[in-house]
């Protein structure tokens, strides 16, 4: 991080004092879409043509592959590492993804039992005015 | 310390005269850096801006945990199964795919200095993210008129919520990034606008990231 800004030749000027994250190049942007491509193509695949007869598994799979999907476009397409910005954005995203964890396993654990006291209902709720 | 000090307070060198007037207390007190460094304009934007995108992550995050709250709660109305067209989500998935990658060589453009390629590749972009916007639109207003509104259930009140929710990300995004191949176009790829063009960046590849969940959870495990 340098603060002398008065280069000769802007074009010339090492993008790295602007910034601590990178780029990228054209083989990462490459790898980043054809791993993208194929990490999409099997989700739609099992659940399109059913290849898993069993319903929970093909679900735990595609999950699976989001995940792993968001890994690989944080990596090829938002150039994470852990030493850019001197780590703080990394900081940022683990506290990012602690509140998230705890803001979506807690609600679904909480409201799961939402409609737990409701009035059975067995009539079509359409024929009510 | 006779001919020349050092200021405890801005760290400049003062020559003689009222520096010898400090007390040993105000010295002492030195230890606080109230100097203001030199930052380079602009140098802060990035982090800033990934703090941004870190909250707007916490956003989505309460949109996904209201549709998982509330995504089985149809009223007897239409369900997923009934509403989704799994082909249209998969041809939106692969715009905004296409769109992420047009967006990573507009970057790779800007880098090399061409001023014409970046706009290009910009607009491309946009080209993408339109349809990606359109299809979308199209598939609400499908569904809006077989009567699937979002005051028809709690699962489709979620479902409009995070998923149009997104599309505004998107929409505005695209406005964003038209202003900038405006900007590109008058001032050049100077360094106040190459910084526009990584913020714009990340905010583009991140909606994708949203996009990758919303797919999953929304639509291909809806269809299961």
């Amino acid at each position: 991080m340098s603060s002398d800004h008065a280069h000769p030749n802007p074009h010339a000027v090492d993008h790295h004092d602007e910034h601590g994250g990178g780029h990228g190049s054209m083989r990462e942007y490459i790898v980043g879409f054809l791993l993208s491509v194929v990490l999409t193509a099997i989700p739609f695949w099992l659940v399109m043509t059913g290849a898993i007869p069993d319903k929970q598994t093909t679900a735990l799979v595609i999950m699976a592959f989001a995940i792993v999907q968001i890994v690989v476009h944080m990596i090829y397409f938002l150039h994470m590492n852990t030493k850019s910005e001197n780590g703080w954005t990394v900081m940022a995203l683990i506290f990012t993804i602690v509140i998230v964890v705890i803001a979506l396993s807690g609600s679904l654990w909480v409201m799961y039992h939402l409609n737990h006291n409701m009035m059975p209902m067995s009539h079509d709720m359409s024929q009510v005015p | 310390m006779t001919a020349t000090t050092i200021n405890p307070v801005s760290g400049h060198h003062v020559s003689g005269g009222p520096s010898h007037d400090l007390s040993q207390a105000q010295l002492q007190a030195a230890f606080y850096d109230l100097d203001e460094h030199d930052h380079p304009e602009g140098g802060s934007t990035m982090l800033g801006f990934w703090m941004y995108l870190m909250s707007d992550c916490l956003i989505f995050a309460m949109l996904f945990a209201a549709y998982g709250v509330l995504g089985g709660s149809f009223a007897a109305g239409p369900g997923p199964k009934d509403l989704f067209e799994l082909p249209l989500v998969a041809l939106n998935t692969a715009m905004l795919l296409f769109s992420s990658i047009t967006y990573g060589f507009a970057m790779l453009a800007m880098e090399k200095g061409g001023k014409g390629a970046t706009q290009m590749w910009l607009l491309v972009t946009a080209v993408f993210g339109a349809a990606f916007l359109c299809i979308e639109l199209y598939e609400f207003t499908t569904l809006i008129h077989e009567g699937a509104t979002p005051m028809r259930s709690g699962f489709l009140t979620a479902f409009f919520s995070l998923v149009g929710t997104h599309g505004l990300h998107v929409t505005f995004g695209l406005i964003w990034l038209f202003t900038l191949v405006v900007q590109v176009g008058k001032k050049g790829l100077i360094p106040a606008n190459k910084r526009r063009l990584m913020c714009l960046s990340l905010f583009w590849h991140f909606l994708d990231v949203i996009w990758i969940g919303v797919f999953t959870f929304v639509y291909l495990m809806g269809m299961l």
